[in-house]
């Protein structure tokens, strides 16, 4: 029978670069304005390392730690905390939601390229990872003594803006692995022991030694080593070494974030 | 029963109307699970076909394969001739699928604004919103709207892209009878665009009322198929109720009864044609009263073939 039915073919539509440039745009806005929406998260991720630098890094920002001010020390780690705090939730948690109640799906179904939809989860988690370490820069400058010069700042907030990218895709691997109401659970189990290991709350230097070791494989020890370096503390480690870690850990990631992609085109939800 | 069964499976179907997609002996399970076996199912373009079958019974399984959101285990589908994964053939296709949960903070023109920028050649947003009857809720928050708005707008999300093909995986699920036919509405005015609708429901009433053609399934095998008079007149036949002092065993053998059922004083019968049977009934017991015949409706048809789909596999287990 299929024989002589007449079938109509797929015709094949290319999508236009400006159209394309439109959808990833279009994609990347509604996921912020999502995000923005939501004071759990919102609230949360901008609140809580702006909270803790008010509490410890302006409180007692006098003190010195590894030769600078605390307010300066606290600046790279609280940056470092919330910029993966920033994009951990930003990507992890809101695609483990949509991805375990079938909204996922109904993108999928959709003609829209998968890679829009993570890259607009790691676009806002950017933005949102900017505008805490913006504002915890301007906190630091205007409350907390903290001198730096342009240069020196433009540098912390890059260095620190662009260490999102890792977090981003444990994020995915999150997004992936965790169930819909589990996610945000998981990604404080992860989030908060791995902010003390890599002496985020308490400097480096006062860490037991066997955290310490713990410490060399996690990229939020990395990141704040970098932040650290242009504050001009820290333990002065290779930059090549720390990019490498973290690269290193991004790849691992993707990897594992695939192997969930993969796993899921052959999956029922319901 | 069974013999006019299958002579229903072999119904003509309109050879010069192109297909759009189709199944060829698919099969799918999960683990030990087995959703889907061995499907052969043609779609024609400008046709409204209802899926019906009970829950579980593999309609959303098989609407995932369509899609190319799941991949068959045997057999192949195709949609507009080509793999449904190929992402050029959904650009022709709109979707509402069951989902536990739409982003609730995004406004009703932003989720169609967002959508709509996935199709190449989209409808004005105006006119999508106008078609499924969101204009009033547009610059509400899904998370605000009530259930049969929400199904309204994932209706838009479906049309927004002006797709050929439509699939609805249980459109109507939740909604009062106000909001269903309200949606009924909107997919017939598809199917006179020119498009071609493929719907799933447990609805009987939803299939009667929309559909050219009926695909009842259970248990992941096609157990019936035609227009949804065929299946009405196949499956269910007349029904008849009397107060008769005849056993049971003895009506359940007279022909054209298809079953038999003792409802307090009277006698429930279902029979593929009342008037030879009611002849019978009257031949043998004269003081026979309170004869009621009525046509039975989708929902029994639809009963009657689950049940004996069921049976069949039954006796075939204890064989």
């Amino acid at each position: 029978m299929s024989a002589i039915a007449p079938a109509i073919h797929a015709i094949a539509v290319r999508r236009p670069l400006t159209r394309t440039v439109v959808v990833y745009w279009k994609e990347a806005k509604y996921e912020f304005l999502k995000l923005l929406r939501i004071p759990m998260y919102s609230a949360s991720v901008l609140l809580f390392p702006l909270m803790f630098y008010v509490l410890f890094g302006l409180a007692f920002g006098g003190q010195q730690i590894d030769g600078v001010r605390q307010s300066a020390y606290l600046l790279a780690t609280y940056g470092t905390f919330g910029v993966m705090g920033a994009s951990l939730f930003g990507t992890g948690a809101s695609m483990a939601a949509e991805r375990g109640l079938g909204w996922m799906q109904v993108k999928r179904a959709s003609p829209m390229p998968p890679f829009a939809y993570f890259g607009a989860k790691i676009a806002v988690s950017v933005v949102f990872s900017s505008l805490v370490v913006v504002l915890l820069t301007i906190l630091g400058l205007l409350f907390g003594g903290v001198h730096m010069a342009p240069l020196s700042i433009a540098r912390l907030l890059a260095t620190l803006i662009a260490g999102c990218i890792p977090f981003c895709t444990l994020g995915l691997v999150v997004g992936y692995f965790a169930g819909p109401n589990s996610a945000p659970a998981t990604i404080n189990l992860i989030y908060l022991p791995m902010s003390f290991c890599s002496g985020l709350w308490v400097p480096y230097l006062f860490l037991p030694k066997f955290v310490k070791q713990i410490a060399q494989v996690l990229p939020s020890y990395h990141l704040s080593q970098m932040a650290l370096g242009v504050v001009g503390a820290g333990r002065n480690e290779s930059s090549f070494w720390h990019c490498g870690i973290m690269l290193a850990f991004t790849v691992l990631c993707l990897g594992a974030a695939r192997l969930g992609f993969r796993r899921d085109e052959g999956r029922l939800y319901g | 029963m069974i013999a006019t069964l299958e002579q229903n499976w072999k119904l003509p179907l309109s050879t010069t109307r192109p297909v759009v997609a189709c199944l060829d002996r698919v099969s799918k399970s999960y683990g030990t699970v087995t959703a889907l076996h061995d499907i052969t199912f043609r779609l024609q373009a400008g046709e409204l076909v209802a899926v019906l079958g009970p829950n579980g019974a593999g309609k959303t399984t098989m609407i995932r394969i369509l899609l190319g959101l799941a991949h068959a285990s045997h057999g192949t589908a195709r949609l507009f001739s080509s793999d449904p994964e190929n992402r050029e053939a959904r650009t022709r296709v709109g979707a509402m699928l069951q989902v536990g949960k739409v982003p609730e903070t995004l406004l009703v023109h932003e989720h169609i604004d967002l959508f709509s920028s996935y199709y190449p050649n989209p409808l004005p947003i105006s006119e999508t919103m106008s078609i499924a009857g969101v204009k009033e809720i547009a610059n509400k928050k899904f998370g605000d709207l009530s259930g049969g708005q929400r199904q309204r707008v994932l209706f838009a999300l479906a049309i927004c892209g002006d797709p050929d093909l439509l699939f609805l995986d249980e459109p109507t699920v939740g909604l009062d009878v106000e909001a269903r036919r309200m949606l009924w509405a909107e997919i017939r005015k598809m199917i006179s665009r020119g498009k071609t609708v493929l719907l799933t429901t447990h609805y009987l009433e939803e299939a009667d009322a929309l559909a050219d053609r009926v695909v009842v399934i259970n248990r992941g095998s096609v157990i019936a198929e035609g227009s949804p008079a065929d299946i009405k007149r196949q499956a269910a036949g007349r029904r008849i109720r009397c107060v008769s002092s005849l056993d049971v065993a003895v009506v359940r053998r007279v022909a054209g009864v298809v079953e038999v059922r003792q409802d307090r004083e009277a006698l429930e019968i279902r029979a593929t044609e009342a008037e030879p049977v009611i002849r019978e009934l009257l031949a043998r017991d004269q003081h026979l009263s309170g004869l009621e015949v009525t046509s039975a409706g989708l929902e029994d048809a639809f009963l009657a073939l689950t049940r004996n789909d069921d049976t069949n596999r039954n006796s075939e287990v204890t064989r």
